[in-house]
């Protein structure tokens, strides 16, 4: 990747972060850890690697992103909002009511989003379809999907992973958050997914491991699942969740919890303190 | 007396997404490994390039088929009522009800009249399950003909369909040459002014030969068939309500969350003082037999149907 690139998502990757903390400081609830960890792969593909259009949210041949773990909805609204889809001060409405923020992602509600989600293991099924209907209308439009690796104890997940093997979908790419945490804590103490590498490849997937806080690897993943044929392909992305602000770092208690007010202003000022030495 | 000619509805919906698949280029079918039973098979055989077997898989089927709605296919999701309402009622509910995304679920096999397989297979809460979820269309043809119309018309109409089969070859009662779906309107077969019999599916083969069997008796029932379950015709049920003052709702389903409640409520909630009596099943599982024997041993027979009207009436 250049380093312009480089530079610019990183910053807009730290924009994003604070929108997540706004998000959740304001509406006193939400999933800052897991928001966090995500952060820099869905810069990643909303501001390079996707073909979307804020101004024409539906066009038909757009590419499809799937948040599976739809609770990290303020990650997803603060990415859309940061590309133009809706005002970046909107982020301050997250599930308030009256607001299209929901606490889960709505496709019927928020532009950019193209599937509601947010009960677990279902995104992924879904990403197929629209893989799917993409192979048998022979549009060339790509499918992401973004999964958390608690999520992947959901059965349905891998119903829908023999699906996407089976029926050879190379236009899709699901990608695993793997932050190593979940509500209860360690995904290794609550019930082992591991290994996750492996398991994909036993479902027919072509899969690759990264850093998912390094852009250099996120690009070359997706820009590699891009020349996969005949199989879909499974990026396992290594995360820390609450990346970015000191105290939320690895700490399962931030899957689902909001910063209060002091919280607040030390995350928001060492997010400032990042964006101005990337900005220098 | 000619012989009635007998269709499984479950045939009339595997007949009719054949036909439509000439008629309508997105419309897919999914099936989960049950394409010779829910007769999806006549599809794949029609057009196998639209035809996506998902395997033993219906939570994950009905999310591919949300996934392929939301790219502007139409699809047909089809399993038995078990396994498409039951088992992924939470996937229908928020990947296809929340979204209000253009699937079709066609669930076969409704009802204890499934037979041998037992109670395991026999679903007799799909309706109750599925008119709970906002904006799902619930749609339970009563024979050949209505169910070729329904399917035909749930294609048309945009947004999620339920639509109810049965395994088990039953009368062929309307006549294709005038018959008219209408989706959301119920159909009185015979006018009556004594007692209102209220009946969906197969129950209306029934409900009509209570109304012949009635008549020998010189009691004059109204006979209603309502295939659309949800959104329900009121507007003719609190007709026949007030009109006859007594009701009597047959369905091949639990009591509980099915039509009779549906039909109370509309009653309760316009006002109308009227005695309703629930005919279905009460509160209990089916179990193995013949489907036919299953629906007599369960009290669903016209037979039945006059002695609760007898009952009503004081007769």
């Amino acid at each position: 990747m250049n380093s312009n690139l480089k530079k610019e998502l990183s910053i807009t990757a730290c924009k994003v972060r604070m929108g997540v903390i706004e998000g959740t400081h304001c509406a006193k609830s939400g999933h800052p850890g897991g928001s966090l960890s995500a952060a820099d792969i869905m810069t990643y593909l909303y501001f390079s690697q996707m073909n979307v259009d804020p101004q024409n949210p539906n066009k038909p041949d757009r590419d499809r992103f799937v948040l599976s773990k739809g609770h990290v909805a303020p990650a997803l609204y603060a990415t859309l909002a940061h590309r133009g889809f809706f005002p970046v001060e909107e982020l301050k409405t997250l599930r308030k009511i009256g607001s299209r923020l929901q606490g889960h992602p709505d496709m019927k509600k928020i532009p950019g989003v193209d599937m509601s989600s947010g009960s677990l293991g279902q995104g992924i099924s879904a990403a197929c379809g629209m893989a799917k209907a993409a192979k048998l209308t022979g549009a060339d439009y790509r499918v992401y999907a973004m999964l958390g690796d608690g999520e992947i104890q959901e059965g349905q997940v891998w119903e829908a992973a023999m699906f996407a093997s089976h029926y050879q979908l190379d236009n899709l790419c699901v990608l695993v958050d793997n932050n190593g945490l979940q509500i209860d804590g360690n995904i290794k103490d609550v019930m082992s997914p591991y290994p996750i590498d492996k398991k994909f490849e036993a479902f027919g997937f072509h899969v690759i491991n990264i850093d998912g806080h390094d852009f250099d690897q996120i690009e070359a993943a997706y820009k590699e699942a891009c020349t996969v044929k005949g199989k879909p392909t499974a990026i396992i992305a290594k995360t820390v969740k609450g990346k970015g602000v000191s105290f939320m770092e690895n700490q399962a208690s931030w899957h689902g919890t909001a910063p209060n007010d002091e919280q607040y202003e030390i995350a928001m000022k060492e997010l400032g303190e990042q964006l101005a030495a990337l900005e220098k | 007396m000619a012989e009635i000619k007998k269709v499984a509805t479950r045939d009339s919906y595997g007949a009719t997404l054949a036909e439509l698949a000439a008629e309508i280029p997105n419309l897919v079918v999914l099936d989960a490994d049950l394409a010779g039973a829910t007769k999806t098979a006549k599809f794949k055989a029609a057009c196998p390039e639209r035809f996506i077997d998902c395997g033993i898989a219906e939570g994950n089927m009905m999310g591919v088929a949300a996934g392929l709605a939301a790219a502007g296919m139409i699809p047909f999701a089809s399993s038995f009522a078990m396994f498409a309402a039951g088992r992924a009622f939470e996937q229908v509910r928020n990947s296809i009800g929340y979204p209000h995304l253009n699937v079709k679920i066609g669930a076969t096999h409704a009802g204890i009249s499934v037979g041998e397989d037992g109670a395991t297979h026999q679903c007799c809460e799909d309706i109750a399950l599925m008119r709970t979820i906002p904006g799902m269309v619930v749609i339970n043809p009563a024979d050949d003909v209505e169910a070729r119309a329904a399917v035909r018309a749930a294609a048309q109409y945009v947004g999620p369909v339920y639509l109810r089969f049965g395994r088990m070859a039953v009368p062929v009662f309307n006549d294709p040459e005038t018959y008219h779906f209408e989706l959301g309107k119920g159909i009185v077969l015979r006018e009556g002014k004594d007692v209102t019999v209220v009946a969906t599916g197969l129950m209306v083969a029934e409900a009509i030969e209570a109304g012949k069997m009635l008549e020998e008796k010189g009691i004059d029932a109204r006979i209603i068939n309502i295939h659309t379950i949800k959104p329900l015709d009121e507007e003719l049920i609190c007709k026949a309500a007030s009109e006859t003052g007594k009701v009597i709702t047959i369905e091949e389903h639990s009591v509980i969350g099915g039509l009779g409640d549906a039909v109370c409520a509309a009653v309760c909630e316009n006002g109308i003082g009227c005695k309703v009596v629930k005919m279905g099943v009460h509160d209990e599982f089916g179990h193995s037999g013949p489907g036919g024997d299953l629906i007599t041993e369960f009290g669903l027979r016209a037979a039945n149907i006059v002695e609760e009207a007898c009952k009503l009436l004081g007769k």
